[in-house]
């Protein structure tokens, strides 16, 4: 018979320990955090910001202010940060020297052309494969748009009337917090798990333990509840560094508890799986990387998989940590439970299938 | 009711016969020792009654159980110190004893558990930092959470310093003392002969000798010995010119069987009439350890530990562990 009493006793025992060892926290805690603040910080200010453009104003003489004001209207739209290059500077290889794709002359006899109502092109320099010089190409032509039309005195006929969606804006830190709570969902109770099942079963300690009433499942169970109750802590502490540092756009809702559960269940059962079938500690060391890190990287932890080529994506949907984060991210940016209950019923199918299938080859004792 | 009664126990790794046909009863209150060199399959034995190991063949029947397939039946009553005892790095003594109470059921004071071993000094210092003799001991503590009818002491010595080793002796002594049932596993003659009411001595898989260590000596020791310090040449006298049994140890030391007591005349007058020199003459009998190397193809080191340098037995102590 499983007991409650046990379980507990041996979870307070697992726990203690684990608070009492640095490296253990760290990685549970600690880590996780440091990974939000510096991918929050480099990426929140890069996406949410300005694009750099690279300005050469030519036009020393700005007859009526034009080239002021076409300049002005550029800064005005706030998608565009104007830097200023010296006339003297040979302008493409400026661009060059500063790594910059993104460039705009203004010609000498741009404001004379203009209020003589002579055509007049500006040259502008940009890189096509790179989405920051298609939005400088469309807010340039917006621009000039504006100013062909104040030439005729003409008002526009189509206009835009700006209306916030459904999903709201998505900036890369309410995309970086899941992807985050993933990632600490699979790392600590995997590595750990691995280590500890390899290590335990070297030192002879499940053949002690098995020497009580302590039965294998209760030492599992007591930590899956431990991975819970840390990736709970964990969550906690991300998503209030997402919050109150990043601003993050974060959606609580109820359908966040089955995933907090699951996922580290299953990675849980999953390291042991590893810990239990290897015959040594190296070996379980190494098997638990090959599985670990592609799913680290390539299941929407650190960007998107939507900006990965097709066969990454492919790639993507067979790992399970893929389906952990797509569910919390259907709930915590999308509030699109459909997908989200989708994810759930494959990470319950799996996490039933690696739990059941750990407490089976687990063996406390040898033939 | 016979706590341990086994039958016919193989159990064989591969090609490796590590216990081959071995039988034995332990009786209620009784210290038992299997004694062996390394390899000679003590741990392997002790651990199919234990219900660790799965037997190949014979019966096995502790407190009535099969150990194996009654395991968990079983271990609610019994008390184990297995060989290398080891605990989680991170748990101190207290600690370590609170959880063994709480997963048995029983409620116990932790202190005065850990001071009936005499780890009372260290009950707060987390494991990694015992040393190897405090471990130990904390194992032995472990062992006794359960007030276990029956204890299985694998070794609970090895390895460790003589005044920790006396420690836990004592230990095993007040358990005697309290009635329990004890088996343990050792390497050392004299802690066979300090704690153990009787002893099997344990080589390559079998029982060779079993009984009250006089017992042991008395079966398959040569009895009284004469000792004398000569040359070679004298032991070649000897053996011409007597029936006797004579051994020349090479370091001048000539080693007489005396198996009736006129052997000791015949001895003497034989040495007188070869003119020899000679000196300091004593007679001795066999002590364990002269019948254990007898018995066992193996030597004593001077820490009393059996030393057997043999291809046969490391690789099978490999195979154990």
């Amino acid at each position: 018979m499983t007991s409650a009493r046990r379980i507990v006793s041996d979870l307070r025992l697992f726990g203690r320990g684990y608070l009492r060892n640095v490296a253990g926290l760290f990685f549970g805690l600690i880590f996780p955090v440091i990974l939000i603040l510096i991918f929050g910080a480099i990426f929140s200010s890069g996406f949410s910001g300005s694009i750099t453009l690279y300005v050469q104003n030519q036009d020393t003489r700005d007859i009526f202010h034009v080239t002021t004001g076409f300049l002005g209207n550029l800064t005005g739209t706030g998608t565009v940060n104007l830097v200023m290059v010296s006339p003297s500077e040979n302008f493409s290889q400026y661009l060059s020297a500063h790594s910059a794709s993104d460039g705009l002359i203004i010609p000498s006899d741009f404001s004379a052309n203009y209020t003589a109502g002579k055509p007049v092109s500006l040259p502008l320099y940009g890189n096509p494969s790179q989405s920051s010089s298609q939005i400088v190409s469309g807010t340039v032509s917006g621009v000039i748009n504006g100013f062909n039309l104040g030439y005729f005195h003409g008002t526009p006929i189509i206009g835009i009337a700006p209306t916030t969606s459904n999903s709201q804006v998505t900036k890369y830190i309410d995309f970086l917090v899941p992807g985050l709570v993933g990632f600490s969902i699979l790392v600590s109770p995997m590595f750990s798990l691995v280590s500890i099942s390899s290590e335990y079963k070297r030192i002879k300690l499940f053949k002690q333990l098995s020497l009580t009433p302590l039965t294998k499942i209760e030492w599992l169970a007591s930590k899956v509840l431990f991975y819970i109750l840390l990736s709970a802590a964990s969550f906690l502490l991300m998503v209030a560094v997402g919050v109150f540092v990043f601003n993050a756009n974060i959606v609580f809702s109820l359908w966040l508890i089955p995933f907090l559960v699951l996922g580290p269940m299953f990675f849980a059962s999953l390291g042991m799986l590893v810990g239990t079938v290897s015959k040594s500690t190296e070996t379980a060391s190494v098997v638990g990387n090959i599985i670990t890190f592609p799913m680290m990287f390539l299941s929407g932890t650190f960007f998107p998989i939507t900006l990965m080529p097709m066969y990454l994506r492919y790639l993507a949907h067979v790992l399970p940590l893929f389906y952990i984060i797509d569910g919390l991210n259907g709930v915590m940016i999308y509030s699109n439970y459909a997908q989200a209950a989708i994810d759930l019923v494959v990470v319950a199918v799996i996490t039933i299938i690696a739990f059941v299938a750990a407490a089976r080859l687990f063996k406390w004792r040898e033939d | 009711m016979i706590p341990v009664e086994i039958s016919s126990v193989k159990k064989s790794y591969g090609d490796i016969k590590a216990v081959d046909g071995v039988s034995f009863s332990v009786n209620e209150g009784e210290v038992f020792a299997l004694l062996g060199p390394n390899g000679a399959g003590k741990t392997t034995l002790i651990e199919i009654m234990e219900g660790l190991r799965k037997r190949d063949d014979g019966t096995v029947k502790v407190l009535g159980l099969d150990p194996w397939n009654n395991g968990y039946m079983l271990h609610r009553r019994i008390g184990v110190i297995p060989q290398d005892f080891t605990f989680f790095d991170k748990a101190n003594p207290r600690e370590a004893v609170k959880y063994y109470a709480d997963l048995f059921g029983v409620s116990v004071d932790p202190d005065s558990i850990l001071k009936e071993v005499v780890l009372d000094d260290s009950v707060s210092v987390l494991f990694e930092n015992l040393s190897g003799g405090q471990k130990q001991k904390l194992g032995l503590a472990l062992s006794l959470v359960n007030s276990a009818e029956l204890l299985f002491l694998d070794e609970p010595t090895t390895g460790l310093d003589p005044n920790a080793r006396r420690a836990i002796w004592d230990v095993v002594r007040g358990l005697r003392s309290k009635g329990k049932t004890v088996i343990l596993t050792t390497h050392y003659l004299d802690e066979a002969e300090q704690l153990s009411d009787r002893v099997a001595i344990m080589d390559h898989g079998h029982i060779v000798a079993m009984g009250t260590p006089e017992d042991i000596i008395e079966t398959h020791g040569s009895g009284e010995r004469l000792e004398i310090h000569g040359t070679e040449e004298l032991a070649a006298y000897l053996r011409e010119n007597t029936k006797l049994n004579v051994e020349y140890s090479g370091k001048g030391l000539i080693d007489i069987a005396i198996v009736q007591k006129r052997d000791a005349l015949v001895a003497l007058t034989a040495i007188e009439e070869s003119g020899l020199e000679w000196h300091d003459l004593h007679t001795r009998r066999d002590s364990l350890d002269d019948v254990f190397v007898k018995l066992v193809s193996g030597r004593i080191d001077e820490k009393g530990e059996i030393r057997v340098e043999n291809a046969g037995n490391d690789s099978r102590d490999q195979r154990r562990r």
